[in-house]
Order: structure tokens, then C-alpha cells, then sequence
């Protein structure tokens, strides 16, 4: 693979929740910035920057990461899911999604993205969590409002009617 | 918090990815999984000419048992090597150690031979690489060398990585019939940096005491028929001798403290799974 150059805007060409995007992008841009600003997708919310509070966290290929700790150019090819996925065509809400408003597990919102999509690698993986298997799943997810009893309750809300539906 | 500007290659083959680094040396930096290294850049603390993403270099991203070891390529995972199946029974000590790796967003990304080269003193794998008598395979654009883990963590985020080489792969010593094994960390929060990490080995009368967060590198004892008062004593010293910083987590008095208490605990534990 050649190098790309650090002055020029490269093309990344990735899977958005079900849509093939394309955008451009220096070498150093995050992905989180990348998704917001030059895909347009502000669902994704920025933080701290250095991989701690979880605001960004995205799905890729599956599996949730740091958007801030990803750049762009390593998102070419890759199936990216973020919050704006989650909920059906005609914005129904996800069981996971109606669980948080059913339980008051969110105010300002800022947080809710990352928890969102963390949530659904863990319930993905783990259909019958413990409330403490959710509480040490969810420590890398920082609410400054909320707290995080009402987002447990959601988290294990959502996994038991989940678990009811299938 | 934006990365300085860099350029970026990722190659498909480790020949390539050792060739640009024997071009650009210091002014490149070697990413895989990018967990310690993207906050770093984010903060504008490294300014790198040229960042290699390895992460796609397929002959890396392996986990493997060869010869009494557990040998992890520079592309695996975190995540990838706490679901490999063989993970409890090879090395009970990492199954142990790896939930404390910050959270699971990040083991999804961070990879072994990417904590093992940040060299952070409280890191779990680095810790766990010492206590088990591992090491590390570095290639550079020529040859290959194989570093122990003593000598390979050189001090606080310092390695004898030279600035042409990569670490291709770690190598873990699988876990030893009729040893025991603990690991133990105490955090502020779950996924915290550790302030004092522990881990023991337990064989007989014989006992490997590891800790790491309270000198620059894991720090490593070996005591052979000791119990009781002598053992605490013993810790004690060991604590004395490690020192320890305060910093805005604990102070050093809290650290060496750590040592004796939960040094203890650990070494116990390893006994009864020993005994078990």
C-alpha cells in the first residue's frame, strides 16, 4: 500500500449502518470526526478524545470501539454501525432504545450514543447478564447526569424483553 | 485534541512495514490496535512523521500454543486472546489478569504486543510477561532477536525496541503442572490504571512475587520455604525496596502498603491454587 500523503484528503469508502458512504480524509482525522463532519452522521457524540468517557463508542464490524481512537483511513471497508442505526426505518425505537426512555435512563443525552452502542455488543453476546456483569460492561461509559442506576435497570430490561421476543 | 499531521501507511506484509521504519527510524511510529498510542497522538505528546498501521498484516493476528508457550502475534487482540478457548488451561494467570485491561471497548481494539511496547509500569501484560519468564520476538528490516522480558522493559513507557524494529509477537509461557496461580489489582474504578497490580506464582515451597505501578517496570522476587512472619517481612522489604511515587492516585506510603496487604492476598491465593 502506498503512503498516504499527510496534506491531502483521502478517500474512505466504508459501510454505514446498511449504506455504502464515501468521504474524505487526511491521514489524521478521527473516525468520530469523520463520521460527523464529513459524513454528516452527528449521532455520534465526542467526548474526552483520549478513549476514557465512551461518548463515541461506535459498532465495528460487530464490535464496539473508541471512535476517537480510530482514524478514518482505518475505517475503509469496515461495517460501521453507530446510534443512528439502531432504530427501525420508520425510527421505531429498539427494545434497547425503548427500555432507556421507559426508564428514565437518560437527561442531557450526551452520553446515551455510546452507551447505546455498547449495550449492544454486550446483550449481543451475553443475552442474560447479571446486573453486575452490566455494571462492569458499562465502566467504561461515563454519564455525568443521569447516574447509573437507571441505566442498568434499562440494560436489563431491555435483555429480558429481548430475550421474551426471540 | 486533534493529531498533529502524519503520514499514514498500512502495509500487508511485516518486510514493508520493517523497510519504511528502517527509512524514517524515530520519526515513525508502529500502531496496531492504537488504544495507547491514539490518546497520545490526540494529546499531541508524540508527533510521529509516519504512522504504520500494522493491524492488517495477516500473519500477525495469531494466537497460538507452540512449544510450552502461548505465542501472540502483534496483531491480536485483547478481546481475541480472553476468548481464546484454550486461555484457562494454558495460562490460568492471564485469564485472571486480562478483565482488569480497561474496558472491553478497548480490548476490542488493544492489542498484547501493543501494551507490552507502551510499557506503562502499571500495566497487567507487561507485569504478567515477567512473572512468567516470557519474552518478546522484535524483527527489524534485517534480522530477528528475542528479548526476555526483564530486559526488554527498560523503565517507565522505555523498551529495548529499537527504533528500526517491530515486535512481531510475545511469548507467554504456558502454565507449569502442579503451580498455582493469582492476580489481583487494586483500581480506583474498574478498568482504572492500576496503582499497584500483583501477580504470584506458587510451586512447592517456592514462591514469584510480580508487581507492578509501584517502581518504573514490574518488579519481580523469588522466595524459597518462607511463611508466616518471615513472608511479611520479606514483603515488607520488597516494598521498601520498590519505593513508590504519590502521585494524584496514592501516595507511595498507600503503594508499599499495597505490597504487603494485597501482596499477601495474592501470594495466598496462588498457594490454594496450588493446593487445589
Amino acid at each position: 500500500m502506498p503512503i498516504l500523503k499527510r496534506d491531502a484528503r483521502h478517500e474512505v469508502t466504508c459501510t454505514l449502518n446498511g449504506e455504502t458512504v464515501t468521504g474524505y480524509a487526511e491521514p489524521r482525522l478521527l473516525l468520530s470526526d469523520f463520521l460527523r463532519h464529513e459524513i454528516g452522521a452527528t449521532g455520534t457524540h465526542v467526548g474526552c478524545e483520549h478513549g476514557i468517557c465512551g461518548a463515541c463508542t461506535v459498532l465495528v464490524d460487530g464490535v464496539a470501539v473508541r471512535s476517537c481512537l480510530m482514524l478514518a483511513v482505518q475505517a475503509r471497508g469496515r461495517n460501521i454501525e453507530t446510534v443512528e442505526g439502531l432504530s427501525g426505518p420508520d425510527e421505531t425505537l429498539s427494545p434497547l432504545q425503548a427500555a432507556f426512555h421507559r426508564n428514565f435512563a437518560l437527561q442531557c443525552g450526551f452520553c446515551t450514543p455510546g452507551f447505546l452502542t455498547s449495550l449492544t455488543e454486550v446483550l449481543e453476546r451475553n443475552p442474560d447478564p447479571s446486573e453486575a456483569e452490566i455494571r462492569e460492561a458499562l465502566s467504561g461509559n461515563l454519564c455525568r447526569c443521569t447516574g447509573y442506576q437507571e441505566i442498568v435497570d434499562a440494560a436489563l430490561g431491555a435483555a429480558a424483553e429481548m430475550r421474551g421476543a426471540s | 485534541m486533534k493529531p498533529a499531521a502524519f503520514d499514514f501507511m498500512m502495509p500487508e506484509t511485516v518486510a514493508e512495514a520493517a523497510d519504511a521504519l528502517a527509512e524514517y527510524g524515530d520519526d515513525a511510529r508502529i500502531m496496531s490496535g492504537g488504544q495507547s498510542l491514539m490518546p497520545i497522538l490526540n494529546m499531541r505528546l508524540s508527533r510521529p512523521e509516519l504512522v504504520i498501521d500494522i493491524s492488517r498484516i495477516e500473519s500477525l493476528d495469531a494466537i497460538r500454543l507452540k512449544d510450552g508457550v502461548i505465542e501472540i502475534g502483534a496483531g491480536a487482540t485483547q478481546a481475541a486472546l480472553l476468548r481464546w478457548p484454550e486461555l484457562n488451561a494454558a495460562s490460568p494467570l492471564l485469564a485472571a489478569a486480562l478483565p482488569h485491561i480497561g474496558h472491553f471497548q478497548t480490548r476490542n481494539r488493544g492489542t498484547v504486543c501493543g501494551s507490552l511496547c507502551h510499557a506503562d509500569p502499571s500495566s497487567e501484560l507487561p507485569l504478567c510477561l515477567a512473572v512468567l519468564g516470557g519474552d518478546v520476538i522484535l524483527k527489524n528490516a534485517r534480522r530477528e532477536r528475542i528479548v526476555a522480558a526483564g530486559e526488554f522493559q527498560t523503565g517507565m513507557l522505555t523498551t529495548a525496541k529499537a527504533a528500526d524494529e517491530i515486535v512481531v509477537g510475545a511469548r507467554y509461557p504456558v502454565a507449569q503442572p502442579g503451580a498455582g496461580y493469582a492476580f489481583d489489582e487494586i483500581t480506583r474504578r474498574h478498568g482504572d490504571f492500576a496503582i499497584v497490580a500483583l501477580a504470584a506464582v506458587a510451586r512447592g515451597s517456592n514462591i514469584r512475587l510480580g508487581v507492578g505501578g509501584v517502581a518504573d517496570h514490574p518488579a519481580i522476587r523469588d522466595w524459597d520455604g518462607i511463611d508466616g512472619d518471615d513472608l511479611d517481612d520479606a514483603l515488607n522489604a520488597f516494598a521498601w525496596e520498590l519505593g513508590g511515587n504519590d502521585d494524584i492516585h496514592a501516595t507511595a506510603r498507600y503503594r508499599r502498603e499495597m505490597v504487603r496487604t494485597l501482596g499477601r492476598r495474592v501470594i495466598e491465593n496462588a498457594r490454594a491454587a496450588c493446593r487445589s
